[in-house]
């Protein structure tokens, strides 16, 4: 038999299919979309952290001119109530807030009234004379003294102020601890950070009162779920909302919250008024009022023996929440689910308490958890390994789950899933034994000698990291072919904001249907479009949607390979599939994927060439009983879902030199590796822009961002001139190594890639820097972000610290 | 983030943008609003009046005469910056200017505005203030030349009264020989100093320093002479110490523990960059 | 849902108005505006050219950045009547009118260079102005990060502009491949 030409796009660079009109500004953002006759909102908010409110007076701002309407929690109905908890818990001491405050702020920033004006600019205005009379009340910002006893209380009625506690065990913990032959100790310290956007949140709704539809356009990851909750909250039917992302410019966790209160108060405002209404929020208000994350504090302990291995580890840790908790303990689930990294420990009691503090709320911010996780273990496998007198890769490598170890479950540990920690597989030595090479470490370290000799301070770094990815419950794919063009439609439930799902769902559809990528037209972030599936988050959509689309795309295929067997009458195992047609393999005759979809559809008109073959006195009709059989259905289309068994975990090691000058107290990041195993790549170069721009965001959390509030809980440095966003020139160039360890659990053998990145930047960052200055004396680096303030502190203490014997 | 409702006028004559800003104390001048916008946005700062003053060509040009430089004060950072003939008369304004914020904004923000705004971790002042320049303002009560070193008063406050514009700014040329250095910590590139150190050496036949001009932003209220550090460089030669000058630049640190430096840290700073950009001037001193 | 009335259609904001006129894309407009509309809002919603994009409204991000008179400019930090008399180019101006893309665009495309295409048409406009002043730019690393330094991108970690930057001024150069 003749060799099959069929071609393969998965795994290749392949340029990606939506870029062109992106580049001429010719894409959808939310604000871009102009809606005539549009209203603006803008928000009232809190400029106390935490008071009782005795009056809101809008009357001055209900009669500025341009105003049309003045919203506050007395006169928005039934949605007066106080947002869902979106992922329960039985640890959660719930607390939620509402669109309009009432009675109390519980954070600066809080939304306490909504104007609707002609513009912006006029609602602005307006906003600005509404008057609050606040009692205030007492605030502690410290998460560590707001869980002692007579701290304020951000809310009443919950003790401590402590959101939730919650206490995992896998294997025996203290009889890991009672066997150990050394015990190391640490306290370590990530702080407040944003996912930023570069589009802030925005949303804009349209009633449609002839329909009875609601149509809202949101910067959203979660279309589907936005609109189960509206049409919940607004009871409607669920045809009668739709939800569209249309373009969405990054979202990083940040969007996948629900609600903010704009969410539901603009659609409130759109339907009550009969006018459409847009919300853009702005960069101030992202900052108060969207959403943060990343402040946490762990108290980490590792019972070892004496040649490193890691019998088990203690974690306890505060996790920040701020004044509400409406997505659960995600970020801190995720935090103490991955808190062993890729090693075997098998003993392991991880607490964690979600703390209420006075802040804007707490949701998922890209790695949800995972950075901290990291940082916190292997700050410790450091300072275990300093303890010890051993090499820091050698003890990585001594507890390194191995491959014939696999699949390696943490009984006792359930992941965001809900399901239990269980590894699929990975190849951790090997990742680090690649870094070893790239970096040549045994070079540097005579590199670091000699500089050391002339005055100069150079470090190196090392983070390993494991990720959990691809969770469920499920996503859906939807293929069909379109008769006229023969284009290729694939349509998922979830959403994307520039991972560049448009171009990989198309190759995972292309390679089973035989067209080339840029004839597959994905429509995604469109609930009209397809109707089943959850959200972009948690690095899923790869694995998840990737594979439902698979799936449909299989179904395609054989649909297609019946139908052209039937019009080319050969057996299917003679036909291959390529370049939008299936061929007979060894000849010419082939039929075009139009023709297919076409002749599979029984017509009554002939709209063109290809569908009169389709008509009812075309000699391929079939003329004996109904045309279209019992089962069948008509044209070329499928749906698929996949559900995962649970989660994917890829895997990762990071290594970076460092220069520090430690008079200006600058960091030089001299090169910067990273080695990285998402399994299957469908597409190499989309893979490593999501690594590149994780590694960016890292940087920015082990240099430059921290969310600061003031004692009395006062943003300090809520803009883009004090909350410091790396440019190009803060982030170094990356050399990164591909891995492919495929996933034994789905078709593709795909784990998630999305979050990766920024994993392990911080602990790369801050083991570079102690290595570095150790012959200064410093005490170790457990802390991030390093500012070269902090740098300074961190070199006086030792300047102040008696000489070591 | 919109600004509040203000009135906008836009004079051809100085003359007539100085009758517009005297006759309305909440009138502001708009030069290239890379400072100003930015507070009005914020609503920071909700003037009644911007007088915009670019269609004044008075304001203008730079012209090389003698020994200083006569830049007109709606100069854009990048035209000085780019400018050759001022580049020729004293290399040290590139370097500063490389310093300031990034080139987009270089191109709209001005001379004269950021003179004007005084922000006390500038580069600009410090400059005015090590090369000894001046500026010139024009107001209801007439034209007056206003050296460097009285005219920032302490952060965002300068010497103009209300009504009065800054007209040009006059910046020294080096003699030749002189040797110059700009070095500042920023949090990112083209931030805001956490500290900068603007040096300027003369070297007599012997190679000891003959005169040293030293100034920094970041460390006080205002641009700053560091006069005791620059009375310790004479007679010091280029391979002697600078220990004595560094640890004399210590003292005119003032400004206190703030979020980006704790005032130990600045003073540090101040002392590492007075001795890198000496020696660095010292390079660069022509034989 | 209740039938409520709807507010009169003519509700508008109260601001005096100033006229207006200026090139944009090398077409002339004339409009009457609020002294404060931002010159932002002005292309985007007066003109509707919603390419030039919105990031912060205070001057860092850069995602506004447009052409005026011939350098490179935030958008957000002028007014639209300081635009009087100005000629305007923002990134509708950029491709040619068949959408066939500018070299820095196709540089873009070829490089991987953006991911969700909000900082996009800033950083176009930046490199284009940059290389129109300087077409033979000094292409080391630290070079070309500063040149990008006035822009921020939240999704690409700039890896990749570095290389469209690179690829921008071969292709303009007519070297092709």
């Amino acid at each position: 038999m003749a060799a099959r030409r069929e071609t393969r796009s998965f795994g290749d660079s392949v340029q990606r299919n939506n870029d062109p009109p992106l580049l001429r500004g010719e894409g959808s953002f939310i604000d871009d979309i102009h809606l005539p006759g549009a209203l603006h909102a803008a928000f009232h908010r809190s400029s106390v952290a935490r008071a009782r409110i005795k009056s809101v007076d809008t009357a001055a701002a209900e009669r500025y001119p341009g105003v049309v309407a003045v919203y506050t929690h007395k006169n928005i109905g039934a949605l007066d109530l106080e947002f869902p908890l979106l992922i329960p818990h039985p640890s959660i001491a719930a607390k939620t807030q509402r669109p309009l405050a009432k009675g109390d702020v519980y954070y600066v920033g809080q939304c306490i009234a909504m104007v609707i004006a002609a513009d912006r600019y006029t609602a602005e205005d307006a906003t600005r004379l509404i008057e609050v009379d606040y009692e205030p009340l007492g605030v502690e910002m410290d998460i560590e003294r707001a869980i002692e006893a007579g701290a304020p209380l951000v809310h009443p009625d919950v003790a401590n102020n402590i959101a939730a506690r919650f206490v995992q065990t896998s294997g025996d913990p203290d009889r890991a601890f009672a066997a150990a032959e050394h015990c190391t100790k640490i306290k370590v310290r990530v702080e407040r950070s944003t996912a930023a956007p570069l589009e802030c949140r925005a949303i804009a709704a349209r009633w449609d009162h002839v329909t009875g539809e609601l149509l809202v356009w949101d910067s959203t990851q979660a279309t589907l779920s936005v609109r189960g909750g509206l049409a919940s909250i607004f009871r409607l039917d669920e045809d009668k909302v739709r939800v569209v992302a249309p373009n969405v410019g990054g979202g990083f966790g940040q969007k996948i919250m629900m609600f903010h209160p704009d969410e539901v108060l603009v659609p409130y405002a759109a339907i009550q008024l009969g006018r459409p209404v847009k919300y853009i929020e702005d960069r101030v208000e992202n900052f108060i009022g969207a959403s943060q994350e990343r402040l946490q504090v762990h108290e980490i302990e590792l019972a070892a023996r004496k040649d490193g291995t890691v019998l088990g580890l203690r974690d306890s840790f505060l996790h920040d929440t701020g004044a509400f908790i409406p997505y659960g303990i995600a970020v801190a689930q995720v935090a103490s689910t991955s808190i062993a990294g890729p090693y075997r420990i098998p003993d392991i009691w991880v607490e964690f308490k979600a703390v209420y503090t006075p802040a804007v709320q707490v949701t998922p911010y890209r790695g949800c958890g995972r950075p901290h996780a990291c940082f916190a273990i292997e700050r410790a496998m450091d300072q275990l390994a300093d303890e010890l007198g051993l090499d820091r890769f050698e003890v990585r490598r001594r507890n390194f789950i191995q491959p014939h170890e696999f699949p390696y479950k943490r009984e006792g540990l359930l992941f965001a899933d809900g399901l239990a920690v269980n590894y699929d597989s990975g190849e951790y030595a090997r990742a680090l034994d690649l870094v070893q090479r790239k970096l040549d470490v045994a070079a540097f370290k005579q590199e670091q000698a000699a500089a050391r000799a002339r005055g100069r301070y150079l470090g190196l770094g090392l983070a390993c990291y494991v990720e959990g990815t691809g969770l469920g419950p499920y996503e859906g794919g939807h293929v069909k072919v379109h008769p006229i063009t023969g284009k290729v439609y694939v349509n998922t439930g979830l959403t994307c904001q520039g991972q560049g799902h448009e171009t990989v769902f198309a190759q995972i559809a292309a390679d089973q249907v035989g067209c080339n990528v840029e004839d597959v037209i994905v429509v995604v972030g469109d609930t009209k479009a397809f109707e089943w599936g959850v959200a972009t988050f948690a690095s899923r959509a790869a694995v998840v949607s990737g594979n439902a689309v698979h799936k449909a795309a299989l179904i395609a295929r054989r649909q297609i390979l019946e139908a052209a067997a039937n019009m080319l009458e050969v057996a299917q195992s003679d036909l291959e599939l390529r370049d939008g047609a299936a061929w007979v393999i060894g000849s010419n005759r082939s039929v075009t994927l139009a023709e297919i979809a076409t002749a599979t559809n029984p017509l009554r008109y002939a709209f063109n060439e290809a569908a009169k073959s389709a008509t009812q006195f075309a000699p391929a009709s079939k003329h004996d009983g109904p045309p279209l059989a019992e089962g069948q259905h008509p044209g070329i289309e499928a749906t698929d879902y996949y559900s995962p068994p649970h989660a994917t975990w890829a895997n990762g090691v990071h290594a970076a030199i460092v220069e520090v000058d430690p008079e200006l107290c600058t960091i030089d990041v001299k090169r910067y590796v990273c080695v990285h195993d998402c399994g299957k790549m469908i597409n190499p170069t989309i893979v490593e822009g999501q690594v590149m721009g994780g590694i960016a965001q890292g940087m920015g959390g082990a240099f430059y961002e921290r969310i600061e509030f003031d004692r009395d809980g006062n943003p300090v440095n809520a803009n883009f001139m004090d909350f410091l966003v790396p440019y190009a020139t803060e982030v170094p160039d990356v050399e990164m190594v591909h891995l492919e360890t495929p996933s034994p659990l789905n078709p593709l053998g795909v784990k998630g890639v999305g979050e990766a990145g920024c994993i392990a930047v911080g602990q790369v960052i801050a083991s570079a820097i102690e290595d570095a200055l150790k012959p200064l004396g410093i005490a170790p680096i457990r802390e991030v972000p390093l500012s070269p303030n902090a740098i300074h502190a961190i070199l006086a203490a030792a300047r102040r610290r008696p000489a070591a014997e | 983030m919109k600004p509040a409702l203000f009135q906008y006028v836009a004079p051809e004559s100085l003359d007539a943008a100085i009758t517009e800003l005297a006759g309305d104390e909440g009138a502001r001048p708009l030069a290239g609003g890379q400072s100003l916008i930015p507070t009005l946005n914020f609503r920071l700062a909700a003037p009644s009046k911007l007088v915009d003053l670019r269609k004044i060509e008075a304001l203008r040009g730079i012209r090389v005469e003698g020994n200083v430089i006569r830049v007109g004060a709606m100069t854009r950072h990048r035209e000085l910056e780019l400018d050759e003939a001022a580049h020729r008369a004293n290399p040290l304004i590139r370097d500063v200017l490389g310093n300031v914020a990034h080139i987009i904004v270089r191109n709209r923000g001005t001379i004269g505005g950021s003179l004007a705004h005084a922000d006390a971790s500038a580069e600009l002042p410090c400059l005015l203030v090590a090369t000894g320049g001046s500026v010139v303002a024009r107001g209801p009560k007439g034209e007056r030349t206003i050296a460097a070193e009285d005219f920032f008063h302490f952060h965002l406050t300068t010497a103009l009264e209300q009504g009065e514009v800054l007209t040009e700014v006059r910046i020294p040329t080096l003699a030749p020989g002189t040797g110059y250095a700009f070095l500042e910590v920023a949090r990112r590139h083209g931030d805001y100093a956490l500290a900068g150190v603007c040096a300027l050496v003369m070297v007599g036949s012997g190679g000891a320093c003959t005169v040293a001009r030293l100034a920094a932003c970041g460390i006080a209220p205002k641009a700053t002479r560091l006069i005791d550090a620059e009375k310790a460089l004479v007679g010091v030669r280029a391979d002697g110490s600078f220990e004595i000058a560094a640890q004399a630049a210590r003292r005119y640190v003032t400004t206190g523990d703030d979020r980006n430096a704790s005032t130990a840290f600045r003073q540090d700073l101040v002392a590492t960059l007075v001795k890198r950009t000496v020696a660095t001037a010292f390079s660069r001193v022509a034989r | 849902m209740s039938r409520r009335i709807r507010p009169s259609d003519t509700v508008a904001s109260a601001d005096p108005k100033v006229r207006v006129s200026l090139t944009v894309n090398g077409e002339q407009v004339t409009r009457d505006v609020s002294p404060r509309l931002l010159l932002s809002d002005f292309l985007r919603h007066e003109l509707g050219l919603t390419g030039t994009h919105v990031g912060c409204e205070h001057g860092v991000c850069g995602c506004c950045t447009v052409i005026i008179d011939g350098r490179a400019g935030r958008s957000c930090l002028a007014f639209a009547v300081q635009a009087d008399g100005a000629d305007i180019r923002t990134i509708e101006s950029v491709a040619k009118p068949d959408g066939t893309l500018h070299p820095v665009q196709q540089a873009f495309r070829e490089c991987h260079a953006l991911q969700c295409g909000y900082c996009t048409p800033g950083f176009v406009m930046a490199i284009v102005n940059y290389l129109e002043e300087d077409p033979t730019p000094d292409l080391s690393e630290d070079a070309i990060r500063e040149a990008l330094s006035g822009n921020l991108c939240r999704c690409t970690g700039y890896k990749n502009i570095v290389a469209a930057f690179r690829r921008s001024v071969e292709l303009m150069r007519g070297a092709g491949g």
